[in-house]
């Protein structure tokens, strides 16, 4: 065998924190060789991405790393600064998991590829305007001659990936790092990501590490795998063998964290809890003090009857409107056409005639980490609801409730003195659930409420609501861009796209005989059928 | 913010409970708000910096009002022995005297009761009207909230010492007017700070959260918008004191501010400087008050901001 591109050999890497020391990645050793793709796999806090970013030698100052890092000839955890710079961007770069924030948005994007050339080849002028055009149109940028005068907030979360990669690809490095470069992009683009870099990699014969979480992309990606869990390598190898026959427990937890099972069907004569039609929202997109303003509708005319005990599933890509729907139904936003909830016409209630209703009716949030405030312990964020509709419960009652709500989400009520910021993503997501729980509601809007968190995190997650659902005949409308989950909990499933239905049907049917073409796309790059693997 | 009404706890107990209760109350438990306020000054006083800032505020606060009471030299008692002298014992000036003969202890702690509550109160009032009137524009947004923006232009533009001479001329020179003046200026900034940090905030999930829980607009600011405001507000208003005594005493120098044989830091400190060279302590004495307060009040800023946030630990 070749001599790898890539050697590291037993990279440790601490964080100097002012309350101790804190091992991010202990002993790790991997090798890359030439042309090959290798993934790193692992769950938040595993120390991929420290790895990574190790490599590169861009972690703060407090950091200590040993070990060793070849680099062909050069060991990268020895050499100078200047010469890392060299190194940098040239030899090996890398693209991060958020296209919205990687670019600056001060300059246009044939400047900021520009730079890389002019740094590491001296290109200045026609000749590096040159070559930028020829890399916008490698990764696919359509009219680059016109694209290359265009400020970042100009292209689509897909587009700035693909400038993302143009910069990373400018001066033909032999090793890319990809930090999670398609997990805040929709599937569909993502899927296009992913074969892209394919593409690239055969022309250029760079090595790339991957670093992901989702292990659908490592089978149809990677060749070869390894498998990180707190900062360790638990287990590596080929991928096809990985994926059949894992050695490790925590190899096969991963892999059976896919969400599976469906939900048992609900009585079809069950009473309608939730009907809404013709729901239409707009924004104002450029308001003025005389005139018409202009409008961008985000939901166009819907319609959506739900069941008691039912759960309808909202999928769609970002910008199709979902989040947007599921807050007019609550009357969060307003909206046209009319609701009603529980038998009560709640189309024109204001917001005092809505507070009673609102107990019935609750919400938990995508981002566990932004949907609770960060100043007030548990207790108090749980017994907020509380004090608005039992006004009339003493303390020690209110107490007993949240003790209750602590318990249903299975955390320990002794946690309710404590802040947000102690607990991990999977944890505030109970927090969130109980929130809602605690003032018994009929009805739970679930907007992306597990795509925050990790798959296994997901899995108790998912299982949890199920329970819960059971337990108090609750009514959900789940809305996900996550096809596996929202197949693992739903009824029926809504597919929106530009704030219209694509299509709509029961679980069973939207999944395994789509009609509208939109949704077998959708199908077929959510779980990577293998004629789509690239 | 820490206040919150108290939750009575013997309401339950006139229920018709046995008086045997079986199960016994648990170890009483601190109110939710009361918590906070006691979790931050335990945090507080851990940060030694910050305490030992509170030490010394408190012991130049207590100086101002109760010094002058024991200083045998009133404010403009004149001693006929000593014009322009070095601190000595002779005559009890410990701190020398000016150049009218006047006891600089005396005068400087006088000026600290002036320099200090115009500080206090211009800061409470930035605090109080700024902090709610940002935080209300910033939460109604649309027209209100350009409405409310546009007053505070408007208040901009006003020339400070146009308002300050037209109130003179108004009510009589009178040392309340100052801090009127002052505080009607200052709480301008911090409207604007409140009010850009409303805007992110408001977008943030948890307010969402809290209108879906259903609750009323005046608890959502109180409760979940203005405390998550505090560290910037915090930071401004240890800006804003030194800002108000440099403001005071630059008024005073005008001849719009106290008048002799009133005084404050500020003045004392402009009348140190043209004697710099003959009798420096004339200048340093006030000058150190100064330093010292502003100092102690940085520190003690800092100290709040991160006791107040229950994620630094």
């Amino acid at each position: 065998m070749s001599t790898p591109l890539l050697e590291i050999d037993n990279l440790q890497v601490d964080f100097r924190l002012p309350t101790g020391t804190v091992s991010a990645v202990r002993g790790v050793s991997f090798s890359i060789h030439e042309g090959e793709t290798m993934a790193l796999v692992g769950e938040s806090g595993s120390g991929k991405s420290v790895t990574s970013t190790a490599l590169m030698r861009l972690l703060p100052e407090m950091t200590h790393i040993s070990g060793s890092a070849r680099l062909g000839e050069q060991e990268l955890l020895k050499i100078s600064p200047r010469q890392m710079r060299r190194v940098r961007g040239d030899e090996m770069s890398m693209i991060f998991q958020e296209p919205m924030t990687s670019l600056n948005p001060l300059h246009r994007i044939g400047r900021q590829i520009a730079e890389v050339l002019e740094r590491h080849r001296g290109m200045t002028g026609q000749k590096a305007q040159q070559r930028v055009l020829e890399l916008l149109r490698q990764v696919g940028i359509p009219e680059p001659e016109r694209r290359v005068r265009s400020y970042p907030h100009e292209l689509s979360g897909g587009q700035r990936q693909r400038v993302m990669i143009a910069i990373a690809l400018a001066c033909e490095p032999k090793l890319l790092i990809a930090d999670e470069p398609t997990t805040a992009l929709d599937v569909t683009v993502q899927a296009q990501i992913l074969a892209l870099l394919k593409d690239l990699q055969q022309r250029y014969g760079m090595a790339i590490l991957f670093i992901t979480h989702d292990l659908t992309l490592v089978r149809h990606f990677a060749e070869r795998v390894c498998v990180m869990r707190h900062g360790e390598i638990v287990e590596s190898g080929d991928t096809a063998t990985v994926f059949e026959r894992p050695q490790h427990d925590y190899t096969r937890m991963l892999l059976d964290a896919e969400p599976s099972g469906t939900k048992a069907a609900v009585d079809t004569q069950a009473p309608m809890l939730l009907e809404a039609s013709d729901i239409r929202v707009r924004f104002p997109i450029r308001k003025r003090l005389f005139g018409r303003s202009e409008y961008f509708e985000a939901v166009r005319g819907i319609t959506l009857n739900i069941r008691r005990g039912q759960t309808v599933g909202i999928v769609g890509e970002s910008g199709s409107g979902k989040s947007t729907l599921g807050r007019a139904l609550l009357r969060l936003l307003e909206s046209q056409g009319s609701i009603t909830f529980d038998n009560t016409d709640i189309t024109h209630l204001d917001k005092s005639a809505m507070r009673p209703l609102r107990s019935r009716m609750q919400v938990v949030f995508q981002d566990p980490f932004g949907s609770l405030s960060p100043r007030q312990t548990v207790g108090e964020i749980i017994s907020e609801g509380l004090r608005v509709h039992y006004p009339e419960l003493g303390r020690r009652e209110r107490e007993a409730r949240i003790i209750e709500a602590l318990q249903e989400v299975s955390l320990d009520p002794a946690m309710r003195r404590r802040y947000p910021h102690e607990f991990s993503g999977g944890q505030r997501q109970r927090i969130a659930i109980a929130r809602a729980l605690v003032l018994k509601p009929r009805f739970l809007l679930l907007d992306e409420p597990t795509s925050a968190l990790d798959r296994s995190v997901q899995m108790t997650v998912i299982r949890l609501l199920r329970e819960i659902q059971r337990r108090h005949d609750l009514t959900y409308l789940f809305i996900s861009h996550d096809l596996a989950v929202v197949r693992a909990l739903s009824d029926t499933v809504l597919v929106m796209k530009e704030g219209q239905v694509v299509e709509h049907g029961t679980s069973e049917t939207i999944f395994t005989r789509p009609r509208e073409t939109y949704t077998k796309t959708l199908l077929k790059a959510a779980f990577m059928s293998s004629e789509h693997a690239a | 913010m820490t206040s919150h009404t108290s939750t009575h706890d013997g309401f339950e107990d006139r229920h018709d409970r046995p008086a045997g209760n079986p199960n016994p109350p648990p170890e009483p438990d601190p109110g939710p708000g009361e918590s906070l306020g006691r979790e931050a000054w335990r945090r507080l006083r851990q940060n030694h910096a910050a305490m030992f800032s509170l030490g010394l505020l408190v012991v130049i606060t207590i100086a101002c009002v109760a010094g002058p009471w024991l200083s045998p030299w009133g404010l403009a008692d004149v001693d006929w022995n000593a014009f322009g002298v070095p601190p000595t014992l002779e005559g009890m000036h410990l701190l020398g005297t000016d150049a009218n003969g006047r006891d600089l202890l005396t005068r400087t702690l006088y000026g600290g009761r002036v320099s200090l509550s115009v500080a206090l109160v211009a800061t409470v009032v930035s605090l109080v009207i700024g902090v709610l009137y940002g935080a209300i524009s910033g939460y109604v947004g649309g027209r209100t909230d350009n409405l409310m923006m546009r007053f505070v232009d408007i208040m901009y533009s006003l020339p400070f010492m146009f308002l300050v001479i037209l109130l003179m001329v108004v009510f009589g020179r009178n040392i309340f007017l100052i801090y009127a003046a002052i505080g009607a200026v200052e709480w301008l900034d911090m409207a604007r700070i409140v009010r850009g940090q409303t805007l992110a905030l408001k977008r943030r999930e948890f307010i969402e959260a809290a209108h879906a829980l259903g609750v009323k607009d005046s608890r959502i600011i109180t409760r979940h918008l203005i405390p998550n405001t505090l560290g910037p507000v915090i930071i401004y208003v240890t800006l804003t004191v030194p800002k108000v005594i440099l403001l005071e005493s630059f008024l005073s120098f005008l001849g719009l501010g106290v008048q002799e044989p009133l005084t404050s830091w500020g003045v004392l400190i402009s009348e140190g400087t043209d004697q710099m060279q003959s009798a420096p302590w004339m200048l340093l004495v006030p000058a150190v008050c100064l330093a010292l307060t502003l100092f102690c009040l940085n520190f003690l800023g800092d100290g709040l901001r991160d006791a107040l946030d229950p994620r630094t630990r």
